[in-house]
């Protein structure tokens, strides 16, 4: 194994016990209620084509034995995650047990992941997707953690993604769980949430 | 995280080496001492903690004679931390023990060691009257261990009965 390029690493936590609970917490509760956005408790600043709430749930999550599969535009922040986590980095998404897609461009598709088994559906990946904005399309949520349904402004990632993810929720209990983020705002999606595009 | 210890590493990496390897092994004072000469000379530049100080185990592995299979020595206490300097240069330290403070000295001095405007003036005022503090005492403790020293001979065994001439 090569020795790290140190120069292009960029500070983590502060605290980071009190840091990576608090998000591990922000990461509960954006998955316990999907849909809803999650503001991080932290922000770190950000490497280039990272956001900050990406960086710091990644930073929280991964460690010496989890492999991240980083998007073209995320690279820059591999020598980051490698020295403060200790991870493993891949270049096969069908590998990665974290992913962290820079932008909706460059994701592929949800089915390349790894969904865990029938057995072991822990055994899955959790997907990362950086958007622009939450804004663009308007999705109607239902599923575990939403009392009946809700009405979400969500990113423009067009009918393909929404046809991929009912895909995935179909897999039950396999499939991925997905995080969007952007900036500072986490919001989850986890397996069981149905996703219906709304027009208008 | 584990790297080939046993490779040669080239040029830079081993004068490196040799200067991370006498900030670790130095006592904390003589390190202090050392930084305050340097400090004297200029002001020091600013720094960001990549990795603050962390005490941990970590597991010595030894090989007998360098060749053999490897096994487990020991765990040994040791304190990690990394910084970057102004300057962009990235400290790194490993040291034997609990001190955040021996290991922080330890780390800054390698990242003033890898720059240009500070690498003289930290070899002069701080390396090298470590590096000869260290031989000195491993010269001591070599002395002392040398008076001890026992030379085993093996000896023809004698024979029962003396050879016929």
């Amino acid at each position: 194994m090569n020795a790290l390029d140190l120069a292009s690493v960029i500070p983590g936590f502060p605290e980071p016990t009190a840091d990576s609970q608090g998000v591990f917490r922000d990461c509960l509760e954006a998955l316990s209620a999907p849909g809803r956005c999650v503001e991080m408790c932290t922000a770190i600043d950000a490497v280039p084509g990272i956001h900050p709430a990406s960086l710091v749930l990644l930073l929280a999550m991964l460690d010496q034995d989890t492999n991240l599969w980083l998007s073209p535009s995320a690279a820059a922040a591999a020598a980051t995650f490698r020295f403060h986590t200790g991870c493993r980095l891949v270049d096969d998404p069908a590998a990665a047990h974290f992913a962290l897609a820079a932008n909706p461009q460059e994701l592929p598709a949800l089915e390349v992941f790894a969904g865990g088994t029938d057995e072991h559906p822990e055994r899955s990946a959790t997907l990362l997707l950086q958007v622009p904005a939450f804004a663009g399309a308007r999705w109607l949520l239902t599923g575990p953690g939403i009392e009946s349904s809700i009405r979400v402004a969500a990113p423009d990632l067009g009918d393909g993604f929404v046809a991929q993810w009912q895909r995935n929720r179909g897999r039950f209990p396999r499939g991925i769980d997905l995080f969007l983020v952007c900036g500072r705002t986490l919001c989850g999606l986890p397996r069981t949430t149905d996703i219906a595009s709304e027009r208008g | 995280m584990f790297q080939v210890s046993d490779s040669t590493p080239d040029g830079a990496t081993q004068v490196r080496r040799e200067w991370m390897s006498v900030l670790a092994r130095s006592p904390l004072d003589a390190l202090e001492s050392g930084l305050r000469r340097i400090s004297e000379s200029g002001s020091l530049p600013g720094r960001v903690w990549l990795r603050r100080p962390e005490t941990g185990l970590v597991m010595v592995r030894g090989r007998i004679g360098g060749g053999g299979e490897r096994f487990n020595l020991g765990e040994m206490t040791v304190t990690r931390c990394s910084l970057r300097v102004e300057t962009g240069e990235v400290g790194v330290a490993y040291v034997n023990g609990r001190s955040h403070r021996k290991c922080e000295i330890a780390a800054l001095s390698d990242a003033l060691l890898q720059g240009a405007a500070w690498r003289d003036v930290v070899q002069r005022l701080l390396v090298e009257p470590l590096r000869s503090q260290l031989e000195v005492e491993r010269e001591s403790l070599r002395r002392k261990a040398q008076a001890t020293r026992v030379e085993f001979f093996t000896l023809a065994r004698e024979a029962a009965t003396a050879p016929q001439a």
